[in-house]
């Protein structure tokens, strides 16, 4: 089949790629857009770690076709900062040693950023069932789950 | 000797990790993120089958369609001779090496590599490796490892005979070892107890579960020189495993460590490296090759399941006579299970007069098992803290003070032949029993358990070099692939001894080009090993500092101390000189002897052992057989924390793990020796809902060994955890469960037999 031609905005700009009808989201944002920093864990929806934003909504993007994006907006992992300005979740993710290895860690910050965009207050238990869906083998989610209700109390205050 | 804490202006603190912004902004580079002009995808054809002979292998139609550029089976490397080479914590032979990474006339477990194929797309060459065709004769295959030992079990190799017996066996064996260690008489140990518990355990395999799947880009040149970029916990470990496998001289091999998505042992071993290499010379482009998730689980990892009876014997009054045990081992497909160590941790916390551990090393139709995060030592020492446990119920002595009374301390011999120097085995018991979580009252239908944990931790060959640039900042080069934060602590422990800002030094994990031979990242042994490299690189280049400061100045170096970042007249005798920066002494180097720097080359010695308690509140639903977690506290001996939140974040991921082995994980296979949820849908890890925050608290008992007392600490975190549920599910149902996972139908099967 002829590759399809795609128009979408991704992190706010214009983007135009040449998919395969059965490419995944995730495969084109690696491989023709050279956005690596959204990571392939399982590509079976398992483990979180390609979670990006499409059309507001957090999806993981192993689950969505490259095709599906057209005339969408994706936000990825790239996009979370405002130039050297880091996100309050980034930034609190350093302060707190919320991160490891970092694989799972841009796939938590999209689904954390999520949370907090409609929930400025969650509980620990709101915490972690948000992000039940992304896996993360090094920290035990400790430091992550104090780190986004830590940077939603500093959210609330600011 | 220690330097004292009070001095520390970096040691201890919480800073910024220098790869800290790339890892939140998606900069960051791992395995899979690297693409070069002109590469093609690599992918790997697999057995279906779990012990079969490989009749034939057809690659004709897979290497007509278009944009196939290399299709690579066994013949195409060399052979491998027999002989025996770490990996990771264990000794492997690299014959078994050789034929893990690619089989050559018999495939061992399904998921053993066949062949591999390049190709211009992953589409391609997904269905160019479908093209292959491989003709097997399947044969009879084992998969437990008590079946494996089993005289008419199918034998996986001909020229096994178990070894560590007299006289050497006849016959060929699936049993490729047997280990023992022993101390005193455990007859007569047993002769004096007055309550003896003997308890048949098992627990099955678990994957080490890092979140990122192998990956390489290897490209070699028609010189034969070759570029290989990985993921890997060591990439001196990937040269010297690709240089022998392939027979290419390690000086044409460069090997650079992408940014690692965890390891926890699993990345200590070479699957996809040499077979992309090969790949890429027959090809003659740069070849990537990513594991799928299912590959991960079919062909990577897990460590070991075993089975093993554990019996102890104690006096009225809470003293242990003797303690022994039976370990037997599932090694995978080829020897090498982590049942050394097991067996020489399996009572090292306690101070015993009598202690005998047997091991055994088994293979079956299973992939290899690879080192996972205290190799062992989770699955003896799950066997003795249960048992253990046990006694001080049965005994009506606290589970805490029972351990005390028999804990190992300063000068105790282990039965495995070390007397224990400075350790901290009391000290984490006594923080455990002074915690807030240990007193809170339980409710019906939970359970308080109890468990601890002990490993060697290691040290080995690190290098460090550390130039001070003109500008006044400092490059730190090392090269132990930072797996959790270790560049931090580099960044620390320099500026400590240069008296720096610790933003001023940059450390980086370089090239095997670039410095000299480092061990695995594993064994606890980075911060502690390449830690002490990076100390002594320091302390060089201060020597330097100090020596062109005497220069300018017309002094001898002994008149010159550093303190603070400057150089500086040891005393008023010397002369009356203004102190002088590492800034302004790197300002003048062209004038005062060219570059400054300081290397250090080291095999490091007298790492400290570590010990750690935890404990774990958990609620069983009677109706289900469900286990929540409700709290939990990990205790341990960390000698000194160089930054206390990276450490603390080893002992809670460590718990984590311990606590999805405990509950949740295991591979189940099917009747044809296949893995049968090889995903993580059915491959449960703990995630986030699962799981209560987990205490941490860090009792430092200073390593005498390290400039900063630092010891080991990755490893010791995932040994209590399997007890400390056990104990907890035990109190909390009243059965004493022997089998790992406590899943909700083994619990409920429990409960109503003992109703």
């Amino acid at each position: 089949m002829a590759k399809q031609h795609i128009t979408t905005t991704i992190n706010g700009e214009e983007t135009e790629y040449l998919c395969e009808p059965q490419e995944t989201l995730l495969d084109v944002l690696r491989d023709q857009v050279g956005l690596t920093g959204t990571k392939e864990g399982c590509s079976s929806g398992d483990c979180g770690a390609c979670s990006v934003m499409l059309d507001g909504r957090l999806v993981c993007s192993c689950l969505v076709l490259g095709v599906e994006a057209e005339g969408k907006t994706v936000e990825t992992i790239e996009g979370m900062a405002d130039g050297d300005e880091l996100h309050p979740l980034q930034q609190k993710f350093l302060e707190e040693a919320a991160l490891q290895c970092g694989f799972c860690t841009p796939g938590v910050l999209i689904a954390a950023k999520a949370l907090l965009d409609i929930n400025n207050d969650p509980t620990e238990t709101e915490v972690r069932y948000w992000l039940a869906g992304n896996l993360c083998r090094c920290t035990g989610y400790d430091k992550i789950i104090r780190a986004v209700m830590d940077t939603a109390a500093d959210m609330r205050g600011a | 000797m220690n330097e004292q804490p009070k001095q520390f202006k970096w040691v201890g603190t919480r800073t910024i990790r220098p790869d800290g912004v790339d890892k939140v902004t998606g900069r960051a580079m791992y395995g899979a993120d690297l693409t070069l002009p002109g590469m093609l995808e690599g992918k790997v054809v697999r057995s279906p089958h779990a012990h079969a002979r490989i009749i034939s292998i057809d690659t004709s139609k897979a290497e007509a369609l278009k944009g196939v550029k290399a299709v690579v089976t066994a013949a195409d490397m060399p052979e491998a001779e027999s002989k025996l080479v770490a990996a990771g914590e264990a000794m492997i032979n690299f014959r078994d090496l050789a034929e893990n990474v690619i089989a050559r006339q018999k495939v061992l477990y399904a998921g053993h590599t066949v062949a591999a194929v390049a190709a211009t797309t992953n589409d391609i060459a997904e269905r160019a490796a479908a093209l292959i065709k491989v003709e097997y004769e399947v044969l009879p295959h084992v998969i437990d490892v008590l079946d494996a030992m089993k005289d008419d079990a199918p034998v996986l190799h001909d020229h096994i005979f178990t070894g560590g017996v007299k006289p050497k066996p006849e016959k060929a064996s699936n049993v490729a070892n047997r280990v023992e260690f022993a101390l005193g008489d455990v007859d007569a140990g047993f002769a004096q107890a007055d309550i003896v518990i003997e308890r048949n355990f098992t627990t099955e395999p678990v994957h080490q579960g890092y979140i990122e799947p192998h990956a390489v880009v290897a490209d070699m040149g028609q010189d034969g020189k070759v570029d290989v970029w990985c993921s890997s916990q060591g990439h001196f470990m990937v040269r010297s495993f690709c240089a022998g496998l392939l027979k290419i001289e390690m000086s044409k091999i460069k090997v650079t460590a992408a940014e690692i998505g965890g390891g926890f042992g699993g990345k200590t071993t070479v699957y996809l490296e040499p077979l992309a290499i090969m790949l890429s010379h027959k090809a003659g482009r740069p070849v990537r090759m990513v594991m799928s998730r299912e590959e991960v689980f079919r062909a990577s990892g897990p460590t070991s399941g075993a089975a093993m009876t554990i019996k102890i014997g104690a006096t009225k009054d809470g003293r242990i006579t003797a303690g022994d045990a039976t370990l037997y081992f599932q090694a995978g497909a080829f020897p090498g299970s982590p049942v050394g160590p097991a067996a020489m941790t399996a009572f090292a916390p306690y101070d015993l007069e009598n202690v005998r551990v047997v091991g055994f090393d088994v293979v079956s139709n299973r992939q290899k098992v690879v080192a996972y995060r205290a190799p062992g030592a989770p699955i003896s020492e799950y066997g003795v803290e249960s048992v253990v446990d046990e006694l001080a119920e049965k005994l009506g002595i606290d589970p805490i003070e029972f351990r005390a009374k028999n804990g190992a301390r300063e000068g105790t011999k282990a039965a495995y032949g070390v007397t224990f120097g400075t350790i901290g085995m009391q000290e984490t018991l006594e923080a455990a029993k002074a915690t807030e979580h240990y007193k809170i009252p339980l409710g019906p239908n939970q359970g308080r358990g109890v468990a601890t944990g002990f490993w060697f931790n290691i040290g080995g060959e690190s290098c460090a070099g550390i130039r001070i640039n003109e500008d006044g900042t400092v490059s730190l080069t090392e090269g132990s692939p930072d797996i959790g934060g270790s560049r931090a602590s580099m960044a620390i422990m320099a500026a400590e001894v240069l008296g720096i800002d610790v933003t001023k030094v940059k450390p980086s994990v370089v090239d095997t080009d670039a410095i000299g031979y480092h061990f695995v990242t594993g064994g606890s042994r980075v911060t502690f090993a390449t830690g002490m490299a990076v100390v002594d690189a320091a302390k060089a280049a201060v020597d330097e500092l100090r020596a062109r400061a005497a220069k300018i100045w017309g002094v001898d170096v002994d008149g010159v101390v550093w303190e603070d970042g400057h150089a500086k007249p040891a005393s008023t005798n010397v002369g009356d000189f203004e102190p002088m920066s590492l800034a302004a002494l790197a300002a003048v180097a062209n004038k005062t002897g060219g570059p400054i720097s300081g290397h250090a080359d080291i095999n490091a010695k007298g790492a400290g052992p570590g010990f750690g308690t935890h404990i774990c509140d958990v609620e069983v639903d009677p109706e289900t057989g469900f286990v929540t977690v409700l709290r939990y506290t990990a205790v341990q001996d960390v000698g000194r924390a160089i930054h206390p939140g990276y450490v603390e974040g080893q002992l809670q991921g460590g718990a984590a793990q311990g606590i999805g082995w405990a509950l949740n994980e295991a591979y189940m296979y099917d009747k044809d020796g296949k893995l049968e949820n090889a995903g993580f849908l059915d491959y449960r890890v703990p995630v986030a809902s699962d799981l209560p925050m987990i205490d941490a608290i860090l009792v430092e008992i200073p390593n005498p060994t390290h400039p900063f007392g630092v010891r080991g600490v990755g490893e010791v975190p995932i040994i209590p955890p399997l007890a400390a549920v056990n104990n907890a599910v035990a109190a909390a149902t009243g059965v004493r469960f022997t089998a790992l996972p406590l899943s909700p139908p083994a619990i409920l099967a429990g409960m109503s037999a003992k109703d």
